[in-house]
């Protein structure tokens, strides 16, 4: 039975704990409302702002309106503290993401990813030495999460920097399973036997350091190829971790973000298995590449062309499809590209991009690049809806890609990257394959494509050979 | 058994929203093309910062009055949060507007 005339002095809140979850319940609906506007280009920096505007609210009631167990809101000092640090942080965060260059993204993204699980990590560690905390199994949970989501997120992105190599020996899949149920034994033995505080915040230490350790092993066997997988992985880790910290204040913003990113991001991982026909356990087991059976078969020799043949051949086609890869992006080739495109459609040619999931260091990598470069997105065509059309594509340019347009993925069940899908640029009535070199790609493995009689290679840096292209095609 | 039947149900808010959060999130992110992963993973990575209540919880229950090593992790974790949030949300913006660009 609803009793109307209850107050908020009866409940032993005041007005100001109201309006504060109130603030939560906005919070969480910009989330969710901003994440969802974010799934359609059209609207995504709109989502982006709502998102941040929830998140934004959220500090301010919580700095204002929160009130300590004890009943009195956060004191003038620690508030000015707590700007203070927001201040500093906010600097720092600006100044850095507007600074990073665009191909160094991917790691950006792991970075911030990791200081994220730091604070989740700091968290959870205060917490545990605090008596008044009674949540011990969350936030042991969000201090062992939080920490590896940390150090995970810091090797990947010094792997995507290039500061860290792949290390893998067959030890490390044991030694990574004998970490992980270290870690979840003393997790139990903290929880289920009592010790005094002292003893209890070295084990905290303790456990610390394990997930730090687990963390730095469990990223260090897996390759580089899969590192946007780790990510998000990592991304989903820290939302979760978050959450578990949600519950030791119970705080229903930090519960509901937190989850919810959590499940997105674990999503978005399984998406990212799938467009490489792989799966999660896979991923984290078994190192990518390192060649298998299928590297020594017998091909023949590959065939150049040269720039003005090349130029000839994209002016009078109908219908060109470029393969954009990873060597386009580091070599700063996204702008050329463009401009490419935009001289043979003034030459009446139907120019295309052919996206691959994985095209890139993450999935959509690709499509940022060349929209830095002002390629309209309409013209980026996903792999699934540009293979069908391929067969009557004239010239396919493939630049700077290697893995993802590899025949071997369909064809020979010996190579690694067997039943990858692929875009299918043998298909297509000529190809032209822009390289550095003879170098194999991310996978380490030989493509078949290079070798194939419809092939014609263009050897040199992917900007470069494109600004010479571009000047042979306006000379004809 | 009794005692997960009695967790359940002093818990039944916290499980529902819990249940509920995570397949809003699996449906959100279900229709996404693949154009905007990055942008999306580094917008729920910004998301992920929601951390930095916590940390402004924390601190704002830490005494400040006298030097603590809490005093200097909760600041740190503050600013490791704000990193998190305002670096995320500034990096997904700066890719977006590229995006937005395009459309003359």
């Amino acid at each position: 039975m609803i009793v109307m005339n209850t107050t908020l002095h009866d409940l032993g809140i005041n007005s100001g704990d109201v309006y504060l979850l109130m603030s939560y319940l906005l919070a969480a609906i910009f989330f969710v409302v901003g994440l969802k506007l974010m799934s359609h280009p059209e609207t995504a920096r709109k989502g982006n702002f709502y998102a941040a505007g929830g998140m934004g609210l959220a500090m301010v009631t919580t700095l204002f309106l929160y009130r300590t167990p004890a009943g009195h809101t956060i004191p003038t000092l620690n508030v000015i503290v707590i700007l203070a640090a927001i201040a500093v942080g906010s600097v720092l965060g600006v100044v850095i993401a507007r600074k990073i260059k665009m191909t160094a993204m991917p790691q950006l993204v792991s970075f911030f990813n990791a200081t994220g699980g730091a604070a989740s990590a700091l968290v959870a560690l205060m917490e545990y030495s605090n008596p008044a905390n009674e949540s011990a199994v969350v936030t042991l949970l969000g201090l062992v999460i939080g920490t590896i989501a940390f150090s995970g997120s810091m090797i990947a992105y010094g792997k995507l920097d290039g500061k860290v190599g792949d290390i893998f020996a067959k030890w490390t899949t044991w030694f990574n399973l004998f970490l992980l149920a270290l870690i979840a034994g003393l997790m139990i033995y903290m929880l289920a036997f009592p010790h005094d505080m002292a003893t209890g915040t070295k084990l905290s230490y303790i456990l610390l350091v394990l997930a730090l350790i687990y963390g730095v092993m469990f990223v260090m066997p897996i390759g580089g190829a899969d590192m946007p997988v780790v990510i998000s992985l990592l991304n989903s880790l820290t939302g979760i971790a978050a959450a578990m910290a949600g519950f030791i204040y119970n705080n229903q913003a930090m519960i509901l973000g937190g989850i919810f990113v959590g499940s997105a991001g674990g999503i978005l991982t399984l998406l990212m298995c799938k467009a490489m026909n792989r799966s999660l356990l896979n991923v984290i087991i078994g190192a990518f590449g390192g060649g298998g059976a299928g590297v020594n078969k017998e091909h023949g020799a590959v065939k150049e062309i040269s720039l003005s043949d090349a130029a000839v051949l994209l002016a009078y086609s109908q219908k060109v499809v470029i393969v954009p890869g990873y060597g386009l992006a580091v070599a700063q080739a996204q702008f050329v590209a463009n401009e490419l495109v935009q001289l043979l459609e003034s030459k009446g040619v139907e120019v295309k991009f052919a996206i691959h999931p994985v095209a890139g260091r993450m999935p959509g990598h690709m499509n940022v690049l060349l929209a830095e470069a002002d390629v309209p997105y309409t013209k980026l065509v996903e792999m699934d809806d540009i293979n069908p059309d391929m067969p009557n594509t004239d010239v396919t340019i493939v630049v700077g890609a290697n893995d993802v347009v590899n025949p071997a993925a369909l064809d020979d069940p010996s190579s690694p990257i067997y039943g990858m899908p692929i875009i299918h640029a043998h298909e297509s009535k000529n190809i032209i394959v822009m390289k550095r070199g003879m170098g194999k790609g991310y996978a380490g493995i030989e493509n078949f494509l290079f070798f194939n009689d419809k092939t014609r290679m263009l050897f040199g840096n992917a900007k470069d050979t494109l600004q010479k292209l571009v000047s042979e095609i306006k000379e004809l | 058994m009794e005692q997960f039947l009695v967790y359940f149900y002093e818990n039944k808010e916290m499980i529902f929203i819990i249940t509920l959060s995570i397949f809003l999130g699996l449906e959100v992110i279900s229709n996404v093309p693949s154009v905007l992963h990055t942008p999306l993973m580094s917008g729920a990575n910004a998301i992920s910062g929601v951390i930095i209540i916590g940390g402004i919880i924390l601190l704002g229950s830490t005494d400040l009055t006298k030097f603590s090593l809490n005093m200097v992790l909760g600041i740190l974790a503050v600013i490791f949060a704000t990193l998190n949030v305002v670096g995320g949300f500034v990096v997904t913006d700066r890719m977006l507007e590229m995006f937005k660009k395009k459309k003359k």
